[in-house]
């Protein structure tokens, strides 16, 4: 299988082992992806909260770029880029006069939008019985939180995910052989971009979130935006340093669960760079230990 | 919009409407948005006291609010209003018309952060984290705040030294400078 690769700026920087967890899995798997040639930054939060246009123009940069190199798929890993890329492609498509303006401003012609998978919709595609094909590492001890987050299935209707009580991230890590637990906060906003200008903000509405996790019996939290584990990982340090009885979680992304269930190390996976350091509950070598 | 007056001059609803492709007086003020709403304890006045605001032509007032910075862009309000109103577009919109009018804004580091950030993209078309903490830092002041990660994220090859600069450079910077919103004299 081959499939175009729009990163985004995170996985080159704070998110470098989303990105690595992610080839290293994908290799085991079959799948190869081609990169987008010259893509830009979506323009984020900080592009759609001061000009609508800036928005648009840089994510259809990228749309246009991706459509001239002939790819008819493309997949964005962050759950923020793949808001920002669907939003922009829904609009685009249902305004024409919008189209045409934006077609000026990058000086890119837009005909054939490639269709966009986030992270969940992707391993849907990839089919996860695949991974529990390959499978090496029991996971049955760890209890996951999926966390959504904003971005992966809202606007109501961005995917074929509710937007209320979604489950399709719970399909992929079962398919891992963990266990999922049943929680309030799956959806519930952690601040987002408020992470430096208020981290007051998002050290209150993190804490919530890993509370509840833990509360309902997650001993890990399963996420698919650096923006979502950057607050949920860095940020339980200030939490603790706030709050002296509050337990800490480790928190992965939804590749390095799966690069953990296909027998990939800590390390290979980039995992030892999380500031939350932890040991999980989980045993190597299924086959050995069938066989033994 | 109906609009029984023939010399009906342009308002900010107006600009509002051809930004979000979506007209405000569709809002019927059930509240089922700030009801929901995540970042409600931070904000001054509720989401949907907001959208009242520019209903009734009261727009100092909505520009003026912190509530349009603090609102994150989660979207909840978005999905969940009963007349499809999407509430996150709206505040982007009223947010843009207050950066066109130089309203001075309540929360200034949310914003000295996104132009931080977007200076990174302006100048390099991806974003570059060591740059963007610099850039906020000296326009913001606010020296201290997390120099405690960045040399474990250094050592771990997170934050680069240099930035990466894509090749179409030229026409990202003039993607921004056909598209910036700029104060209006």
């Amino acid at each position: 299988m081959q499939i175009g690769y729009y990163p985004g700026c995170s996985q080159e920087g704070t998110a470098k082992e989303y990105d690595k967890s992610l080839r290293e899995i994908l290799k085991i798997l079959n799948v190869d992806l081609t990169e987008i040639d010259d893509w830009s930054c979506c323009g984020a939060t900080s592009a759609h909260v001061t000009s609508h246009k800036l928005s648009l123009a840089l994510s259809a940069r990228n749309l246009a770029l991706a459509e001239k190199q002939g790819m008819k798929e493309i997949f964005a890993p962050c759950a923020a880029c793949y808001n920002r890329l669907a939003s922009s492609k829904t609009e685009l498509q249902n305004h024409q006069e919008q189209k045409y303006e934006i077609e000026t401003i990058i000086e890119e012609k837009i005909n054939n939008i490639p269709e966009i998978y986030n992270i969940v919709n992707f391993f849907q595609k990839v089919g996860k019985e695949k991974i529990t094909e390959k499978k090496k590492t029991d996971l049955k001890n760890l209890k996951a939180a999926c966390y959504y987050g904003c971005l992966l299935v809202r606007p109501n209707g961005i995917n074929t995910d509710d937007s209320e009580q979604p489950d399709s991230m719970e399909e992929i890590v079962k398919a891992t052989g963990a266990q999922t637990v049943d929680w309030n906060f799956k959806l519930e906003c952690c601040g987002a971009a408020h992470s430096i200008a208020r981290t007051d903000i998002v050290v209150d509405l993190s804490k919530k979130i890993l509370d509840d996790a833990q509360k309902h019996g997650a001993n890990v939290m399963i996420v698919a935006c650096p923006m979502c584990h950057s607050n949920l990982d860095m940020r339980q340090k200030n939490i603790k340093s706030k709050f002296s009885d509050y337990k800490v979680i480790p928190v992965l992304y939804l590749s390095e669960l799966i690069g953990l269930a296909l027998g990939l190390s800590k390390k290979e996976l980039g995992i030892d760079t999380h500031f939350i350091e932890f040991d999980l509950p989980i045993k190597n070598n299924v086959q050995e230990e069938v066989s033994a | 919009m109906s609009h029984h007056n023939t010399t009906h001059v342009r308002t900010i609803s107006d600009d509002i409407s051809d930004i979000t492709s979506q007209n405000p007086e569709l809002c019927y003020q059930c509240g089922k948005c700030s009801a929901g709403c995540p970042l409600r304890n931070y904000m001054d006045e509720a989401p949907n006291v907001v959208v009242r605001y520019i209903q009734l032509g009261l727009y100092e007032k909505a520009l003026n609010s912190a509530t349009i910075w603090l609102c994150a862009g989660c979207l909840t309000c978005s999905s969940r209003c009963p007349k499809n109103f999407d509430l996150a577009k709206f505040m982007d919109a009223v947010r843009e018309i207050a950066l066109r009018n130089g309203i001075k804004v309540k929360d200034k580091n949310i914003l000295k952060f996104h132009k931080a950030f977007l200076r990174q993209i302006k100048n390099h078309g991806r974003s570059w984290e060591m740059g963007l903490v610099k850039d906020y830092k000296m326009t913001s002041f606010d020296l201290f705040s997390d120099v405690e990660n960045s040399p474990k994220m250094l050592l771990d090859g997170k934050l680069n030294i240099f930035p990466h600069n894509v090749k179409g450079k030229d026409k990202i910077k003039s993607i921004f400078e056909k598209t910036e919103v700029k104060k209006c004299k």
